[in-house]
């Protein structure tokens, strides 16, 4: 469960972020969705407390990220919108590193990879340098050192963002079966299809506040249109930075 | 701290793979700068023993007026040329680097008695002409002695009685002790290697990762950033040590190789000065670790890190720059100097002196006390949010 009441960012004169409340239920797939700018990846690095928000506050589970950072990183898996690898090491030495960095004994990191790279299908080129991995192979391995802890809350910044349409098939069932798994997930894009496919609950974000709320149901029966992407351009007042 | 050991044990991993890392630690102080030594020491040395050996070859202009100084100057061994048309402008062309001219007159000065007239035509101010003029100048002094020991004689008079003062060198300095190029040298060289041995590992795990992208996951996980700061700097500090004890060991080797008759000088490190060096070396390591992880986590990019570091190259330079251009003796206030301190204490170790305990603590106690700053502001610097981003 994560609260988020009212909160504030700003950097210099930019405001990011200008009074966002919404909340993310356990079991569901949340999507944050708006357009480039809108002020989503400064919510999500607010949620993994990368950075304290100026006003407001959050909740993970009851925790608060400003004061306890620590707890709350062990809880949460993150995809960050930066996902660099680090090239002189292999995919498997990658992943391995998060997990010693979570203070896993080194089996249990041997047997969790050994199931990332099962569900994540990764044994091509789980012993190679990530030197010149495609994007595809490259988020896979992002999802997995994310994912080496057996995080309950998953927050995932574009996760598309640069993959194919068979890489982005792939992924989405991975998320439908992070649900399934029990997992909350919490997903920021900018493409509807994406939302409409995943998401139970859909958070609009545009210009730094919440635009609307809900489920998909409630935001054509709000916004009085036939379809999402019709009522995604009025909820947002403009088609500017949506991908369909 | 598992978090700390974590972090160290992977960049110290990780840089092993990276030529270019290896490079900058491994081949290039410790393997270049004993070479560039020799090679030095080996070009300086022949290069002044051929010249100084080599057949005099001089133009004289004038031969006629003094055939007796001449054919001094051939039993001597020296080779006389055609002098050229214009002999001012074939030394200015450095054609030539030295001509004897003997004016008309010296006939005449020389009979009546006068101090003849001998020019020596060369421009001090190439070096390469400094010992062949000298050479000459030393044959002319040595005939003229020998002409006016022979007057004296002639006269009658004894001609130690123009030798009023007769000056005696009292050399009390060692062999070690005359190692002046060591001396001066390898305290610049290690206090260098100390900064270039974990320079490339300090920008690249803190400005390349922010580059890369990689430093906004790494720091999602639950582990404090002093932490990540510190396995970070500790793995600078290893290279750069590790640096440190290859190039020392590097001269050691080197040593015996240095042409000492050349030279004068016979030089070899004890393991118990390179001990000590290496004990007196060790807080700058964890100085310039501290020094290159704060400037490289200010930087926003790869690039401005890198051009940070041509100023952290001075910082070594400077206490060795003073000392080359005015050497001093060690006191004991300057032990609380960090660098320059470490360079009076590495002279010290290699003429083979004991270094008391008071000077060796003090040297290391006041480096390490700002080392130690440092890395309080790294730790600062990584706290602030906005260290994970690049722009």
């Amino acid at each position: 469960m994560i609260e988020v009441s009212n909160i504030y960012k700003s950097f210099g004169k930019v405001e990011a972020v200008k009074g966002i409340s919404f909340k993310v239920h356990d079991g569901e797939i949340t999507g944050l969705l708006g357009p480039n700018g809108a002020g989503k990846t400064t919510t999500l690095r607010m949620l993994y407390s990368l950075l304290p928000p100026d006003e407001g506050e959050i909740r993970i589970d009851g925790l608060d990220p400003t004061r306890d950072a620590m707890a709350i990183k062990r809880t949460l898996g993150v995809v960050p919108d930066s996902r660099g690898l680090y090239t002189r090491m292999t995919a498997r030495e990658n992943i391995a590193y998060y997990g010693k960095l979570h203070g896993m004994p080194g089996k249990d990191i041997e047997g969790r990879i050994a199931e990332l790279v099962e569900t994540l299908d990764m044994g091509d080129f789980i012993e190679r340098r990530t030197e010149g991995f495609s994007q595809g192979q490259r988020v896979k391995v992002a999802i997995a050192r994310a994912m080496i802890h057996k995080p309950q809350t998953v927050m995932l910044d574009e996760p598309s963002n640069g993959l194919d349409v068979m890489s982005t098939r792939a992924l989405r069932r991975y998320i439908l079966d992070l649900k399934r798994a029990g997992h909350s997930v919490i997903l920021s894009t900018h493409i509807m299809q994406e939302v409409a496919a995943l998401c139970d609950r859909i958070v609009i974000i545009a210009n730094g506040q919440i635009a609307a709320d809900g489920t998909a149901e409630e935001l054509l029966k709000k916004s009085g249109c036939d379809t999402l992407e019709d009522a995604f351009v009025r909820l947002i007042g403009t088609e500017e930075g949506l991908l369909a | 701290m598992s978090g700390f050991s974590t972090v160290y044990k992977k960049e110290v991993r990780e840089n092993l793979r990276d030529r270019r890392s290896l490079f900058n630690s491994v081949l290039l102080g410790p393997i270049l700068f004993p070479i560039l030594f020799i090679g030095l020491a080996y070009f300086a040395g022949s290069k002044q023993q051929e010249r100084a050996e080599k057949v005099l070859e001089v133009p004289v202009i004038g031969v006629e007026h003094a055939p007796n100084l001449v054919s001094f100057l051939e039993q001597q061994g020296v080779v006389i040329m055609e002098p050229p048309k214009d002999p001012e402008a074939s030394v200015k062309a450095q054609e030539m680097q030295v001509i004897i001219r003997i004016p008309e007159k010296f006939a005449e000065q020389w009979k009546s008695g006068k101090p003849a007239v001998v020019e020596v035509i060369a421009d001090p101010s190439r070096r390469e002409s400094d010992i062949p003029m000298q050479r000459v100048k030393g044959l002319l002094y040595a005939y003229g002695a020998q002409i006016g020991h022979l007057r004296l004689q002639l006269r009658g008079v004894s001609p130690t009685i123009r030798t009023a003062i007769m000056v005696k060198d009292v050399d009390l300095s060692t062999p070690q002790s005359r190692g002046m190029l060591v001396m001066i040298m390898l305290p610049y060289v290690l206090m260098i290697t100390a900064f270039t041995g974990g320079m490339h590992l300090a920008i690249d795990s803190t400005a390349g990762e922010k580059e890369r992208k990689s430093l906004e996951p790494l720091m999602i996980n639950p582990v404090p950033r002093w932490q990540i700061m510190l396995g970070k700097m500790s793995a600078t500090a290893t290279y750069a040590f590790a640096s440190l004890a290859l190039t020392l060991l590097a001269f050691r080797f080197a040593f015996p190789f240095l042409p000492t008759g050349a030279l004068g000088v016979d030089l070899n490190l004890s393991g118990a000065a390179m001990g000590g060096i290496l004990l007196a070396v060790l807080p700058v390591v964890v100085l310039a670790a501290a020094m290159l992880t704060t400037l490289a986590s200010l930087a926003k990019s790869l690039r401005e890190a890198q051009s940070y570091m041509g100023l952290v190259f001075m910082i070594p330079m400077i206490p060795s720059l003073i000392f080359m251009v005015n050497p001093m003796k060690a006191e004991t206030w300057m032990m609380a100097i960090p660098m320059f301190s470490q360079n009076l204490l590495i002279g010290e170790f290699v003429r083979g002196e004991s270094v008391s305990a008071l000077w060796l603590s003090m040297s290391m106690g006041s480096t390490l006390i700002i080392g130690l700053g440092f890395a309080a502001v790294a730790a600062t610097l990584f706290n602030r949010p906005r260290i994970v981003f690049s722009n």
